[in-house]
């Protein structure tokens, strides 16, 4: 279970999140939701530690963490990012073997028999040696999602993950995160899309700017 | 004439040697110290920044046959001094790392910043990350605009014979003025056209390399 108390975060004189509190439970989805500028981008950028807090404290399993500065490769925060930022030099094999490689020391035949198992179940079968300009926005986003879980991530974080794609593709991402659920993923969705929230959320946050 | 030419040809070639080397030191040392200038460019360290401005700006801003004259003739008098052949690479080097420095400036500033973002949330080191996602994808950008600074390293080599270093061009204008006939010159042409054009198919085919993906 991951644990936010009373989490501060400002911008210069700006406060973006005035003693926010949250707790995601192991294998449920949390979905933040809340008007554009309100701060849910940065509150998963805290969690994820691409941003410092001022204050407050997270706890993880009930010990304290820190995301900013956490090396810990049990503690992985994995994020999809909007914009998914996959390697554009690397083919989608590659994307996804990268980190496991460097970071865990995982050996090339582990990586890849790994990567392979996520690609099948995310349905990008066949794609191994594309490179990412040459897939679907749709295909993009699971090798994000691939990509993200082959850190074995403890909690997996999307920052708006239907805005990048085409309508009707907002239910195949549904069933990916519910899919995702029931293998046990904890999950936390930035979201300014209501329904797409309460269709998959355990859990709806909703973050409202503060007001100076 | 081609008995003439096969004559001078010894000469020109050994000239060309010279050009040769001068145009492979200076690439072998200025493309790397070029990256490492164009990190300083960017860096969050004011002062290196700011010296490394100065550096560019003076090299970009003056004449390399200036720069030529002061490593030779000019950094004796403080104590300096370097042998024609050391004298001719240290300026062209120098030279040449400011010009690939701000190449790379431009190709490093192209890279978005959720690079290096994703590249973190997947626990890479800050080396991990340049090696293996940012480099490659600069090098991508900058390739073409290297590509024009190396053929101008080809033409500027001929600069050293101000410091009277036996160069390609060096070589045919002593031909010439000895034997009153301009085929030196011509042939002389027709040796940088050579080596332009070996440097022009190796760069496509490093742009070629990199074609494969975007």
């Amino acid at each position: 279970m991951l644990e936010l108390k009373n989490i501060k975060k400002q911008f210069g004189n700006r406060t973006i999140l005035n003693n926010f509190n949250l707790q995601v439970p192991d294998g449920q989805i949390v979905a933040v939701v809340g008007p554009s500028g309100a701060g849910k981008t940065t509150l998963l950028r805290c969690i994820s530690g691409l941003e410092s807090v001022d204050s407050g404290q997270f706890l993880l399993d009930d010990k304290p963490f820190d995301p900013a500065n956490n090396r810990d490769n049990d503690n992985v925060i994995g994020v999809v990012f909007q914009d998914f930022q996959l390697f554009p030099n690397l083919t989608v094999l590659a994307n996804i073997t990268l980190a496991p490689q460097l970071v865990l020391k995982q050996s090339k035949a582990d990586s890849e028999k790994r990567a392979q198992e996520l690609i099948d179940q995310l349905n990008l079968t066949g794609k191994e040696s594309l490179y990412p300009y040459q897939l679907s926005g749709g295909q993009k986003q699971r090798l994000a999602i691939v990509r993200a879980l082959a850190m074995n991530p403890k909690i997996l974080c999307y920052d708006e993950p239907t805005s990048a794609l085409d309508p009707d593709l907002r239910q195949t991402v549904e069933q990916i995160i519910l899919g995702l659920k029931r293998d046990q993923m904890t999950q936390i969705v930035v979201t300014h899309d209501m329904q797409f929230a309460k269709n998959i959320a355990d859990q709806l946050v909703r973050v409202e700017p503060i007001k100076a | 004439m081609l008995h003439y030419a096969s004559q001078i040809l010894p000469s020109l070639l050994s000239g060309a040697w010279m050009t040769i080397k001068i145009f492979f030191w200076t690439l072998i040392a200025s493309i790397p110290l070029g990256v490492v200038v164009s990190l300083g460019l960017t860096s969050n360290i004011p002062p290196l920044r700011w010296i490394l401005k100065f550096y560019v700006w003076l090299m970009r801003g003056t004449p390399l046959l200036l720069q030529l004259i002061f490593v030779f003739y000019g950094l004796p008098i403080i104590g300096i001094i370097f042998q024609r052949y050391d004298a001719a690479i240290f300026a062209f080097i120098l030279n040449y790392t400011a010009y690939f420095a701000e190449i790379f400036r431009g190709g490093f500033q192209a890279i978005p910043r959720g690079q290096y973002e994703s590249a973190r949330v997947l626990r890479l080191t800050r080396g991990q990350t340049l090696r293996r996602i940012v480099i490659p994808q600069v090098v991508k950008i900058v390739v073409p605009s290297i590509g024009n600074e190396v053929i101008n390293l080809i033409k500027d080599s001929s600069l050293v014979y101000v410091i009277g270093l036996g160069d390609l061009l060096r070589a045919g204008n002593v031909a010439t003025a000895r034997d009153v006939t301009l085929l030196p010159l011509v042939l002389v042409g027709i040796i940088y056209l050579l080596m332009t054009a070996v440097a022009t198919f190796i760069l496509r085919r490093v742009e070629q390399h990199y074609r494969a993906w975007r």
